[in-house]
């Protein structure tokens, strides 16, 4: 079995408690909050004013950019209120807040089981109905699907690689989404195909899930494109771009460069499959399957639950806190957040919660670093991390720069390695959040200087 | 013998002439450099703390003697004396800088303030600031974990463990600025130290409503305006929930500390002594007040 050439390392997977559990529906809540913001990119205007009707799947909030993605009323009800909300880390949000009544869908949306293998849409069509349907990346970064799906000039994709990896430990919905959706995830392969307008496509899946490879394995057959099921080693961060890319087609995406460089689009099987339900059915992302679990969780499994309903209440679903909790995690352990307000809405990011008990999630008392040198052999992207995490605490950004930590993807293994509990990540993620401010300082100010040069020119 | 002797003749002339090759060459490509700039620079504190806002006292030396005029420069650690000695070398007047001095504004301590979550990660208040708004309920307060004590070159900072703040020692800060610029929550605020230490300030900058400010500290600045109300100077503004004190209009009555409900308003300790006596005469005339109720009741 294949997996990627630099770093990584195998945690505990953890996938027991939650695995193979059928998905079940989340109860509509009384009322629904629905962030502006659930995508990286310019945020959302809303469309709707106080006391609205609304119904399920239509527009609320419309797109700011190319680089932005519409949000849908994921409920059907009267519009309370547009106000300022306090996000799961304690920062204000803007959102719509919906008074449930009922549960109505507009007409045009097919709600109906029929899988619908027909492409009838041309490409651009695609592209236009998966950007009207507001699909981001659902593997956890927010990226907006239809961009990522329009290559830059220059760029030709020559492949499309489906992430089914879901290399971090705990989490299982994608897996289950697979045993349950396989057929629609085929269709959804061949929509993306078409609108790409390539043939080969691979589905990469971790060693830990045989049943879905068997599975996949069999479907592809029924594929239009040429897919191939590509089974990989258990490696984390092998769900991560640019380790995927490098895993199934063995190429590697240079320092700063887009993941296309390489001829490849990855797109996460969650995705896929609301790309299916967005150009096959006309249903807008209005709902995600996301994982509950934890070791003491009394009712883990995977739960679809519809945006804007309270982390609060899918918990409840899940059997509540129990009491050991220490840390409620929204994501994964080893990349998800520590989350210091549970009474924050689910929307499109939210790939699972996770309760950790005390015992697991508390940090041990960092030591000093004896270079021992653990963190670089695990870096994936080959970089130095104890170096890093003592320029960014002596502040030391230019130097952070060259060392290039822009390149980090924040997986956390250094952190997971370190024999010395040095908080590790933390200074790099200061470090790059720091540097990124500069670069784009840097950017805003070359912009502004040719522009002017520019108008000199003119006079 | 001979080896010693056409050894030292070799050298020595050799020596010569590498010497006269030096002394042309220096002279070909000297750079000239106004003596000022030297003068200056030793009249400069030399901490080179960057105050100034130029790289390092040589930076600033530099930058005197090229200005027109000293109007803009200053020296937030020598303050006036040294802009004065700066003006007499360079034959300038020096503007009349008013001293500074750096102070905190939240008054979240650890009673105000109760934690809602445990931060166990780096203890660095730029990577909190980063990662969520904070421990307690307030994501504009202090964070707590002293990055503006790590970058004061003048020990100048301490954090009180009591109260979970950072204090500031008033005579050792010389107003560099440094620490205003470190803190990501922006709480730190250079303010004028004012005539004989007489200051009054706003220590609080929670823009939340009033009713969420007050849940998340005792302490918060609400923005009710009732110090606006009291302030003749006209020099106290409510925007965004929470009140400032402009300090080049405040004269420090004090009528403002003794007016705030909450007491997010603090002053030093010269204008509480007037605030005390405020105070002690409302209270003695809401005394006499009652007691007339009571004489005109009976």
């Amino acid at each position: 079995m294949r997996t990627f050439r630099i770093g990584g390392l195998h945690p505990h997977d953890n996938k027991e408690f939650s695995a193979h559990k059928a998905i079940t529906d989340v109860a509509l809540p009384t009322q629904a909050v629905v962030p502006l913001a659930q995508h990286i990119g310019a945020p959302t205007k809303p469309v709707v004013a106080k006391g609205d009707k609304v119904l399920v799947g239509q527009v609320i909030a419309e797109a700011g950019g190319f680089m932005s993605a519409n949000v849908h009323a994921p409920v059907s009800g009267t519009v309370a209120k547009v106000d300022s909300i306090v996000d799961s880390y304690g920062l204000p949000m803007p959102a719509i807040i919906i008074d449930v009544e009922g549960d109505e869908w507009l007409p045009e949306i097919d709600r109906t089981d029929n899988i619908i293998s027909t492409i009838k849409a041309e490409p651009k069509e695609i592209i236009g109905k998966i950007q009207a349907a507001g699909i981001v990346g659902l593997g956890g970064a927010c990226f907006p699907t239809h961009v990522k799906l329009s290559p830059p000039p220059g760029n030709k994709a020559e492949c499309l690689i489906i992430n089914a990896v879901e290399c971090e430990p705990f989490l299982t919905c994608d897996h289950q989404l697979m045993l349950e959706h396989g057929e629609e995830i085929i269709i959804g392969i061949d929509i993306i195909c078409k609108a790409l307008g390539i043939d080969k496509a691979y589905i990469g899946i971790e060693g830990n899930k045989p049943d879905a490879i068997a599975k996949f394995e069999e479907l592809v057959k029924k594929a239009v494109n040429h897919v191939e099921v590509v089974p990989l080693k258990l490696r984390y961060p092998q769900g991560g771009e640019k380790q995927l890319i490098d895993a199934v087609i063995r190429r590697q995406v240079p320092s700063g460069a887009l993941p296309i460089a390489t001829g490849a689009v990855v797109q996460n099987v969650a995705t896929v499959y609301a790309v299916y339900q967005a150009v096959q059915k006309n249903r807008p992302l209005v709902d995600r399957v996301m994982t509950v679990t934890g070791p003491s969780v009394s009712n883990p499994g995977n739960y679809r639950v519809r945006f804007g309903t309270s982390l609060n209440d899918v918990i409840a679903a899940a059997g509540g806190v129990p009491e050991d909790t220490g840390k409620i995690i929204c994501g994964g352990p080893m990349m998800g957040r520590a989350m210091a307000n549970t009474n924050m809405p689910a929307h499109k990011r939210t790939s699972g919660i996770l309760l950790l008990p005390e015992s697991m999630s508390t940090r041990r008392e960092p030591e000093n670093c004896m270079r021992c040198g653990k963190c670089v052999d695990v870096c994936p992207m080959g970089l130095e991390p104890y170096l890093l995490s003592k320029m960014g605490d002596m502040r030391m950004w230019d130097e952070m720069e060259q060392h290039n930590v822009m390149d980090c993807i924040e997986c956390g293994c250094c952190l997971y390695t370190c024999p010395s509990n040095r908080p590790l990540l933390d200074y790099i993620r200061m470090g790059k959040a720091t540097v990124g401010g500069i670069l784009r300082a840097r950017a805003a100010a070359a912009k502004a200087a040719a522009e002017a040069a520019k108008a000199e020119e003119k006079k | 013998m001979n080896t010693i002797v056409i050894s030292l003749i070799t050298l020595g002339v050799l020596g010569c002439l590498l010497a006269v090759i030096l002394y042309l060459v220096a002279q070909k490509f000297k750079v000239y450099e106004d003596p000022r700039i030297d003068l200056v620079e030793a009249v400069l504190p030399g901490a080179n703390c960057g105050g100034c806002g130029f790289p390092g006292c040589r930076g600033m030396a530099e930058a005197c003697v090229k200005a027109s005029s000293l109007d803009s420069l200053l020296c937030p650690v020598g303050g006036a004396a040294t802009m004065g000695q700066i003006g007499e070398i360079l034959g300038m007047a020096a503007a009349a800088g008013d001293p500074m001095v750096a102070v905190v504004r939240c008054n979240g301590t650890c009673g105000n303030r109760p934690k809602t979550t445990t931060y166990d990660g780096a203890r660095s208040c730029q990577i909190i600031h980063n990662l969520y708004g904070g421990e307690t309920g307030c994501m504009y307060g202090c964070l707590g974990c002293g990055d503006c004590v790590s970058v004061c070159k003048f020990d100048a900072i301490h954090m009180n463990p009591e109260t979970g703040l950072p204090e500031v020692d008033e005579e050792k800060c010389v107003a560099c600025g440094a620490c205003a610029k470190t803190c990501p929550k922006k709480v730190i605020e250079i303010r004028k130290k004012g005539l004989k230490d007489k200051r009054v300030f706003v220590s609080c900058i929670n823009k939340d409503k009033g009713g969420v400010a007050k849940k998340a500290c005792a302490a918060a600045c609400i923005g009710c305006g009732k110090c606006q109300k009291a302030c003749k100077f006209e020099a106290i503004t409510v925007a965004n929930n929470v009140a400032y004190i402009d300090y080049e209009k405040c004269k420090a009555c004090g009528m403002c500390v003794a007016e705030c409900p909450t007491g997010a308003i603090h002053a030093t300790e010269p204008v509480m002594a007037v605030v005390e006596k405020i105070n002690a005469k409302k209270a003695a005339e809401a005394a006499a007040a009652k007691a007339a109720a009571e004489t005109t009741q009976a």
